[in-house]
């Protein structure tokens, strides 16, 4: 049997991210090359009832770190206690979700393991020996790198959410679970988190959202968002913005999306009242479908659009609406 | 309180760019090169620390890779808006390393300076990796706040309270100093160098340290050390040919709606 491919599957508040369960599926992808174990690790303070969906997602062996001094995320912590298990298996790659926590973990982990570091992947393929070649979107998606590590040795992998997509859930007696004794003290000075505090709360996530309603200057005043709310709730999406109206205060900068924002990679992007600056596009132009609505044609944001209507938004959105509650309606 | 700010060049956000006919590298010649964005704000913060205590003092360090064209300049534009002291790390044998190699050199640079607070971008806008400020807080032993949009210094306590922006929310996180933290916007609004500044940063020395001064062996750094390897570049996929929907509102809106729903199937 060759070197597992261990997943960091994380979790908040007893919930799977599903970027996770995108990353066990290419684990176990790639894993069918190198006939290797998927192994999922799960860190929180509560996590035992994650087994049965890790397993039907592909996992073949799960390791648990539960302790509520892992209720909020720890650099340390959860570096440790990775890298500590990463030890252990030696696995030939460590993968995990692009995400806040991911972004902040995988550097971490590759500075103490000294291990080839590629974040915020887009594609992943393994070449024979083992070793990972990676493509990742950089100059703000204006190009990309293909890199290779050079070890295939404990490769830092993180995937770009939505990207990806997880395996279709197939019912899987969970193989074996097992829970891992770990310290959790730090002899290293540490940062602690005190208390998250939730950005008005059931309001959708952008990185997570699967369609994304955007707005722009072209929205003229802040309570103009409403047009754009009332489509989002309409198509089940997330309200985005760009930095004009962010540096304007009509939005929050969690909102923003771009170079300077939050990077996301939707099925569906509906860009209103947006010129489509070079530092929007980089946050949105993984998109799958991009849909524009501008009143001036030559606005930049038409030359990367799937669809495009040109019209006022005040015209266009509010019919826009109507349309998708009749078509959910059917 | 000692501040040190880790900079990085890098061509204007708005560039366009072009790959080297071999593909493994961008063509620099004609591109405008700018202070790192994310980094400007760890420059701002660092200035605005020390104003706030009244005393303090604040380094700007840059190390030079292939992808920079001129970190001098980056360096004279913090010098200009208000840092003390400026450090490049130049040799020829930190060429062609990784995000790794990137951060074991500036590691070791900061070893030989006492410093309460580092201060990074969130991630330099050329490679897009957001790491190499977390790899020297593992390196250096300190904690670190990564993606930070608003900062507390106590000075008595010796404490950083931190925001830090996540998903659906904000992480308040505290860190004993020394600490590590990486810059995110909406921390502050950088200042512009003041023309006296900029006349004043023209003249200042600009110290150069080579790897002999950080004492690190050659083999650990640039292309040698480096665990990554850049097989070539390539543009982003085309992506499907746009169109545009003419007709009154109504029509095109109910097309657009059909076309999402039985073409794009994303609705
Ligand atoms: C270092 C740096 C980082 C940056 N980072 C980001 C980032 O992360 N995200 C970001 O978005 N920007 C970013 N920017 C800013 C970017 O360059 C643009 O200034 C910004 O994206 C413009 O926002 P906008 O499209 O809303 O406004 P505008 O460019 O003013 O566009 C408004 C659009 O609305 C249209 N419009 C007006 N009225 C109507 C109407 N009634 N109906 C339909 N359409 C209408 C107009 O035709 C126009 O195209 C950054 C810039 C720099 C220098
Ligand atoms: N060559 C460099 N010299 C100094 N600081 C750097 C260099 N490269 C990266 N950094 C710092 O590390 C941050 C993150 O860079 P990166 O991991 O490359 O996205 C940047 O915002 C800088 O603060």
């Amino acid at each position: 049997m060759a070197n597992p491919i261990l997943v960091f599957c994380e979790q908040r508040d007893g919930r799977l991210k599903r970027v996770g369960l995108e990353a066990l599926g290419q684990a176990c992808r790639l894993s069918k090359m190198s006939s290797s174990d998927v192994v999922a690790i799960v860190v929180g303070s509560s996590v035992g009832s994650l087994t049965q969906e890790l397993a039907d997602h592909g996992a073949s062996r799960i390791l648990l770190a539960e302790d509520p001094a892992l209720t909020y995320y720890s650099s340390e912590l959860f570096t440790t206690i990775v890298a500590d298990t990463a030890k252990a298996l030696e696995p030939v790659a460590i993968m995990m979700g692009a995400t806040s926590m991911g972004k902040d973990l995988a550097p971490k982990l590759a500075a103490r393991l000294k291990s080839a570091l590629m974040q915020d992947c887009v594609a992943l393929e393994m070449e024979a020996g083992g070793s990972l070649i990676a493509t990742r979107p950089i100059y703000g998606g204006k190009l990309r790198a293909i890199v290779k590590a050079k070890r295939p040795m404990m490769q830092i992998v993180t995937l770009r959410p939505s990207v990806f997509s997880p395996l279709k859930p197939n019912p899987t007696p969970v193989v074996s679970v097992e829970r891992l004794t770990v310290s959790y003290e730090s002899v290293r000075p540490m940062a602690r988190v005190h208390e998250i505090q939730q950005t008005v709360g059931g309001k959708k996530e952008l990185t997570e959202a699967t369609i994304i309603v955007s707005g722009g200057r072209g929205l003229k005043e802040p309570q103009n968002f409403k047009l754009l709310e009332d489509l989002a709730s309409a198509l089940g999406a997330a309200v985005g913005a760009s930095r004009a109206v962010v540096d304007a205060g009509w939005r929050p900068h969690s909102d923003q999306v771009g170079l300077t924002g939050q990077t996301v990679s939707p099925q569906l992007y509906v860009a209103c009242g947006i010129s489509g600056a070079i530092q929007h596009l980089a946050g949105m132009s993984s998109a799958r479908t991009i849909v524009a609505i501008n009143n001036n044609p030559n606005a930049p944001i038409f030359k990367l659009a799937t669809y495009g209507i040109v019209g006022d938004l005040f015209e266009i959105v509010p019919l826009l609406t109507e349309e998708v509650k009749k078509l959910k309606a059917e | 309180m000692k501040l040190i700010v880790c900079i990085k060049q890098v061509p204007a956000t708005e560039s366009k760019l072009a790959m080297t006919r071999d593909g493994t590298d961008i063509e620099r010649a004609g591109l405008t090169f700018v202070v790192n964005p994310y980094d400007e704000f760890a420059v701002e913060e660092a200035l605005q620390i020390r104003e706030r205590l009244g005393s303090g003092d604040v380094t700007v360090l840059s190390l030079r890779s292939h992808a920079v064209q001129n970190p001098e300049q980056a360096l004279r534009t913090c010098l200009a808006m208000g840092a003390d002291r400026a450090i490049l790390l130049s040799d020829p044998a930190f060429d062609g390393g990784d995000n790794y190699t990137t951060a074991l050199v500036l590691a070791a640079a900061l070893r030989r300076l006492s410093f309460d607070l580092l201060l990074f971008g969130k991630q330099a806008v050329d490679d897009d990796d957001g790491a190499v400020g977390i790899q020297v807080a593992e390196l250096l032993g300190i904690p670190h706040v990564a993606v930070v949009n608003k900062l507390e210094v106590d000075r008595q306590n010796k404490t950083v309270v931190a925001h830090r922006q996540i998903e659906g929310g904000i992480e308040v996180v505290e860190a004993p100093l020394p600490a590590l933290i990486t810059c995110q916007k909406g921390l502050n609004e950088p200042r512009y160098p003041s023309l006296p500044g900029i006349m004043n940063a023209k003249q200042r020395l600009l110290e150069v340290w080579n790897r002999e001064t950080i004492e690190i062996a050659s083999e650990a750094v640039g292309s040698g050390g480096a665990e990554l390897k850049l097989v070539r570049l390539e543009p982003p996929p085309p992506r499907p040919i746009g169109r545009i929907i003419p007709d009154d509102a109504a029509a095109a809106v109910q097309e657009l709606v059909r076309l999402l729903h039985e073409e794009a199937k994303v609705i």
